[in-house]
Parts: C-alpha cells; structure tokens; sequence
C-alpha cells in the first residue's frame, strides 16, 4: 500500500516537473465550445486531435475551454485556428476575423432542434404548440452564448409572449451547459429549462434522464447549428491548400467511435451562408450589433 | 409622573455611537433582505449534501493524474504574482503620498482578481501572464498603500540622526526599511496566503490552477475529487510557514516562472486592437468625432447602459453586501470564543482552530459555488457563503485578541463574561475589522455575479459573453467606482467613531 502510494507521488511529482507544455509553433491548435460535460468533451477532442493529426502530417492539439466566449476569444487571437463552435459562437467568431469560413457541419446540424423540458411538479405534458402555461414559470437557459440552449428558445419566447424572457418567467436562469440544465431542471432548481435535442437523446440513452421526474414539452423548429470553423490565413501559415486538407479530412471522418463521440452520422461540407437564418436571428435579439 | 432620568435631563437612554451605528447597519440589511431572492430552490437539497459529505469522508487524490501540476501551477502563479506585486509595492510606496499614485492604486485594488483576468484573457488568451498580472495588479496597489502606511509609521528619530547628504535611496535601505522591515515581512507572507486563493480561483476562467479541476468536479457532481483537490489545498496554506522560508524564497522564484505552463504565443495585434478599438463603445468605433450624431448615440447607449444594467447591477450588490455585513457580524460574534482561551478547553479551541481555518482558508468564490450547486440560484448561498468565509476570518483575529483581554479574579463566566464584558470591552476592534472586511466583501459580491447572481458581475459577464468588451469596461469601471465609495464612506465611519484604522491582516 505504502509503496503504491509512494510510486503515484513520484509520477505526480514527476509530471508536476514536466508540467509546462509548450505549444511549438507549427502545431495546429483547435478548441471547442464547453457545451457539455468536460469530461466527455476531453474524451471526444484528444480522438478528433489524433484522427487529424494522422490525416494532417503535423501535430494538432486541443486546447480546452471554460465558456463559449472563451473558445471565441482564443479563435479571434489566434490562438485556435480551427474550433467546433455553436451556430451563433460560430457567426460572432466569423464576425470578429476577417477571411474565416464554416468549413464542415454534422449531417444532423442543418435541422438541429431545442427541446422544451419541464419537471413533472409543473404537470406540463408534450405537445405540437408551444406552451404557453410556462409563463410565470422559473426558467433556465444553458450558456449565454449558446445557440441551442439561448438564441432559438429566447427567440421563441419572445415571438410567443411578446416580452423578454425575465418578463415572461419569475426566474431566468443561465445554467453554462446543455448537461447542467438537464440536471438543474431534473433536480427541481428550475421548473422549465431549454436544451439541446443530441444532448437529451444521449442522457436519455445512458440512464441520466428519469423519465418520471423530467419530459420534453415542446420542440422546436429545425435551424442550423454546429460547425467547423476555420481561419482564414491558415493557408499562409500551414502552406497552401491547408484548408483544404482539413476540410476534407473532416469530411472523411468516418470512424464510427469517433462519430459516436460527437454524436453525428458523418459531416458534410458547410458555408458561412447557411448560418445566415442565425446571424439574422441574432440581430434581431441584439446579441450581436 | 416622573421618572429619574427625567429629572437627571437625560429624557431617553442615550446610546454610543457604536450602538447607533450597529443598530442602523442591522436595520439596513432587515431592509434589504425584504428586497433580496433567498429561496432555496432546489426541491431535494439534502440528497444532494449527503453526496458531498460523502465525497468529503471519502477523498480520492488520485482521480485527477493532473492534480500535482495544479498544485504546482496554483503555487507558481501566487509566487509570481505576489512577488511582482511586492517589488512594484515597494516602488509605489515611495511615491503614494502624490495623488495619481494613490488613485491608481486604489482603482488596481478595486476590482477582483478575476476580473483582472478576463481583461488580459481577452489580450494574452491562455497565457500565464494573464494569471500573473491579475494577481500582481490588484495585489501590487494593496501592497503599496500598506507598505506606505507602514513606512510613515516608523519611529522619526532614527531618519532625523542621519548627518545632512544622505541619499534618500541610503536613507530608505539603511533606516527606513529595516525599521519596517518585520512588518512588511509578515503582511508579504499574508499576501501570498491570498495569492494563493486568487491563484485557485482563477481556475475557473480557465487557467490550470486548482479551481479549473474543482469546477470541473462539482459540476459533474464528483465529490470525492473535489474533495481531494481542496484538501490538498488546505494542506498547502495549513503547512505555509513550513515550507515558505525566506532562504527558499529566491529558489523559489527562481523555478515558479518555468512552471506557470501552457505557453501560448502573445500577439501584440490583440493587445493593441483591445486597446484602441475594443474597449472604444461601440457608438463612437470608427465614427467621426465631431459628428455630433455619433455622440448622440453615445449618450443613447450610455444611458442605456446605466439604467438597464448598471443600475439594477448596483441596486442587487449593495442589497447582498449589506446583509452579508451583517451575517458576518453575528456569525463573528458567535465564531470568536470557539478558540478564546477564555470560553473553551484545549480540545474545544481545537476543533474550532480547524473550523475556522477551512473556513477562512475555502475562497469565498468557491464557498459560494458549492452552495449554489446545493441550494440553486438565489442571494442565499452568496450570503452564507459570504458570512461563513468573513465570519470565520475576523472571529480567528478577535479570538486571539480576547486572549489578551486581563479579566478580574470576580469576573463573570460563561454566557455572563461573553455578553457582559468579552463583547463590551471588544467591541471597537470588532466594528472595526468588520468596516475593513464591509469593502472586501462587496468586491467579492460583484464577481458573484459571474456565477449567476444577478450582482454587477452578471452583468459584465453577460456583455463578455457577447463580446462587447466596450460594455464590460464601462460596468467595471461602475464596478471601481462603487468600490472605492464604500472604502471612502467606512473610512469616514471609521473616523467618526474612532476606531483604529490599522488593520492589515483583516485586509484581503
């Protein structure tokens, strides 16, 4: 016992000393919006690292993040190149550099869905109009910045009751992820909440959903979602075509664990134009000038 | 009919200054609690604790493989920070009686850590250096004006012995700073305790530092390594004198900048685009100064900016920090005799020692986070966590100052000696320490706000969301403003009822 204890503290102290990873300069450097769990996204980001890795020739990291505006900022400053961003991340961040482009979405993200979700104490039941009982309501968003948990239900909201959120519900909330809702909402914290559909099926499938205590009340219309982003002036310093080559890289993407991860059937190409219903969207609730 | 003190013209009791001042400060925050949303709102909270509990008898350090490398980063970004903060401390103390100085100064210290850091998050990104400077620039502003203090209150007589032609810079090393030099020693020391709850804090805007692991492991609800990672960090700040000695320090130093990792390149370009278009509001960006329109529109969105948000930002820090204030008083009252020699036993003290230290030790930010994750958005957790961390501190430092209290050989015991003497003949130091802690504690309210309550901070981070930097530095410079009122308004109370105005280890 003492000897295993002994041997973890060396390998602590060991890793301590070796603890400062330098980015060398030609690594090719992407994040992504923490939109669930940290875990699971440091699970599915080292994958996609090493897949790219391998398609690209050169070494690639993922460098995590603690909010949506974080992943923006680093993508602004240069410090990602490429990012995994939501649909209003992805236009604020094509905003902000010149010469960026959607590069790849999921084959599910031209027609993602936010779905409605209440604790079963408010009685509310699923169905085709939108539930209007919710007003009076507590109410929980995901991240401020979020597409899926934030822009679309905020924008439903205010077309259905003409008023802003903390006018329609007794308490707004933002939660910061997809998951954080799911729990918040199952736990009672908020009686009604906003998340995003793939994050519902998957804690539905794994067990972390209790069906008794938590249901869907209303889905949203479809609109697009997720993307992959990527600067413009990575052809001048990665070498020409290198957009290119990443592009078709994640196009290819067809391990089926990795594609479990995300979770996708496959990517299929994108352009900054298909995410212009959000950027309009996103105006109108001036969350963006 | 008349009573005596009719007749002696005294009509009703008079109360002291003190009194009056408590009972108001008590009747503001009765006040303010009408106003404040403290519901718990979670519908089985006490599930949810027992999970912790567990998570606490049950520690796991070895959940996280990189939880040495935290420990090491929360270390080095505390040296580094507190060592800059030091150096340029001492620098600034020389001209802190020139009035741009002080001003300076007084604004670095008003606002948080973490505020700092998601300024230079927006110029340096990931880079250590934005760690380090938001520790080294509030820091640096409060080291100067202590060590300044500290200075002017060395002794006369040796500086007045100097022969004529002694250079001010001779003078300072050979008079002035020896004198001071104990002094100056110890409060550095305490600053680098608070560096080090700033460094693990600063996790959780991103940087490797403990907080990053922590919100990582109470947000997915595993307490077992939450647990390890804040014992480790109470095992750092418990074993501080063990290990922080002032032969070390240089080797230290020497190291800590080598360990700060994850060097990311600094681009100048960020820098000078926040700087010169960023921060610039968004009305007047690339508009023609002279046109009037533009300043039209400025003063559209500036009155926007102050009635829609800065406002109500105001309204909820000042309700949170008046009844926070006051929690703190009464749980300071209670918290103290735990380790009076004068109220319990050697074990007694014992426990209540440890008890205070977690308390005192937890950052605030992180007391409230846990609270938050039990009870659900509301003023509540802030308040409890608030009153518990503050309590804690000023009931440790009343607690050894009532030890020194001479009693009587006929004093009273028990609940008698505390309310009719302890509290009486201690009561200037408590309201003193307290109107320390009263800016301190609203500073930590407004970043609150980042965590969801509704405090200024909420609303700086909902314009960081959106990356409106222009609208962030105008609610921080609000946030600086109301900052440095409440520091005036409890110097001028401090003043009226003359209470001591030296306090430093009470500062935060």
């Amino acid at each position: 016992m003492m000897t295993r204890i002994l041997r973890r503290l060396t390998t602590l102290l060991a890793a301590a000393l070796v603890a400062a990873p330098v980015v060398a300069a030609d690594t090719f450097v992407f994040t992504a919006i923490p939109d669930q769990d940290e875990a699971r996204l440091m699970e599915r980001f080292s994958k996609v690292a090493t897949y790219l890795s391998d398609q690209l020739g050169i070494e690639v990291k993922y460098v995590p993040v603690k909010s949506y505006a974080a992943a923006v900022t680093a993508f602004r400053n240069d410090q990602v190149q490429l990012a995994w961003f939501g649909g209003l991340s992805g236009v604020r961040a094509r905003l902000l550099v010149d010469g960026s482009e959607a590069i790849a979405q999921g084959v599910e993200d031209p027609n993602f869905q936010t779905y409605f979700i209440a604790h079963s104490s408010t009685g509310l039941k699923e169905s085709k109009d939108f539930p209007k009982e919710i007003a009076g309501m507590t109410f929980t968003f995901g991240s401020k910045g979020s597409t899926s948990g934030r822009l679309m239900p905020e924008y439903h909201i205010r077309e259905q009751f003409g008023k802003k959120p903390d006018e329609v519900f007794s308490k707004v909330g933002f939660s910061g992820n997809h998951s954080k809702t799911v729990a918040l909402v199952q736990s009672g914290a908020y009686q009604v909440g906003a998340t995003n559909f793939k994050v519902w099926k998957r804690e539905l499938a794994e067990g972390k959903i209790d069906p008794s205590k938590l249901s869907i009340i209303w889905k949203t219309p479809g609109y697009p979602d997720y993307q992959w982003t990527i600067r413009g002036d990575v052809d001048a310093r990665f070498g020409a075509g290198f957009k290119d080559k990443v592009q078709a890289a994640l196009l290819d993407m067809k391990d089926p664990d990795l594609l479990a991860s995300f979770p996708r059937k496959g990517f299929i190409a994108a352009t900054n134009s298909d995410f212009q219903p959000i950027l309009d969207t996103a105006r109108e609730l001036k969350l963006v000038d | 009919m008349k009573t005596i003190a009719d007749a002696a013209g005294v009509g009703r009791p008079r109360y002291s200054a003190a009194v009056r001042v408590s009972t108001l400060f008590v009747a503001i925050a009765v006040f303010c609690l009408a106003f404040a949303d403290i519901a718990i709102t979670t519908l089985d909270p006490w599930s949810e604790m027992q999970r912790m509990l567990l998570g606490v008898v049950t520690p796991d350090f070895f959940a996280v493989e990189a939880i040495g490398t935290a420990v090491v980063q929360t270390i080095s970004f505390a040296l580094v920070g507190v060592a800059l903060a030091a150096f340029f401390g001492i620098i600034l103390a020389q001209f802190f009686h020139i009035g741009p100085v002080r001003w300076a100064c007084a604004i670095a210290r008003s606002i948080h850590e973490l505020f700092w850091a998601l300024i230079f998050l927006q110029m340096f990104g990931l880079s250590p250096l934005t760690g380090v400077l938001a520790i080294a620039i509030p820091y640096a502003g409060i080291c100067a004006k202590v060590y300044a203090e500290t200075l002017d209150e060395t002794p006369a007589a040796a500086l007045n012995a100097l022969p004529a032609g002694v250079s001010t810079i001779s003078a300072f090393f050979f008079v002035r700073l020896p004198d001071a030099w104990a002094h100056i020693k110890n409060y550095t020391l305490y600053r680098f305790e608070c560096g080090l709850r700033s460094s693990a804090v600063l996790g959780f805007v991103g940087l490797p530092t403990l907080g990053y692991y922590l919100q990582t492991a109470f947000s997915e609800g595993n307490y077992s390594e939450a647990a390890a990672q804040l014992i480790m960090f109470y095992v750092i700040i418990a074993s501080l004198r063990l290990w922080m000695k002032p032969k070390l320090v240089g080797l230290y130093l020497l190291v800590a900048p080598f360990l700060l990792g994850g060097a990311s390149q600094i681009r100048w370009d960020n820098v000078v685009r926040f700087v010169t278009e960023d921060i610039v509001p968004a009305p007047l960006r690339n508009a023609d100064l002279l046109d009037p329109q533009a300043w039209s529109a400025f003063g559209d969105w500036l009155m926007m900016m102050l009635g829609d948000q800065a406002l109500p930002g105001i309204v909820a820090t000042v309700v949170l920090t008046q009844i926070a204030l006051v929690a703190t008083a009464f749980l300071t009252l209670a918290f103290f005799p735990l380790i009076s020699t004068k109220f319990f036993g050697r074990f007694g003290r014992g426990v209540g020692h440890l008890f205070l230290v977690v308390m005192r030790s937890t950052p605030e930010f992180i007391l409230v986070y846990i609270f938050l994750q039990l009870w659900g958005p509301s003023m509540l957790p802030a308040i409890v966590a608030l009153a518990l961390h503050n309590g804690a501190i000023i009931g440790h430092l009343l607690g050894r100052y009532s030890d020194e209290i001479r009693l009587r050989p006929d004093s009273a015991s028990g609940f008698n000696l505390y309310a009719f003497e302890v509290v009486p003949r201690m009561y200037g130091q408590f309201l003193a320490y307290l109107f320390y802690r009263w800016e301190i504690i609203m500073r930590e309210t407004a970043i609150l706000g980042v965590l969801g309550i509704a405090t200024l901070g909420f609303y700086i981070d909902s314009a960081l969301a959106d990356i409106r930097l222009d609208r962030v530095m105008l609610l921080l410079l609000v946030t600086a403003l109301l900052n440095l009122g409440i520091d005036s308004l409890s110097r001028r109370i401090r003043a009226g009822l003359r209470l001591s105005t030296r306090i430093d280890s009470c500062r935060d």
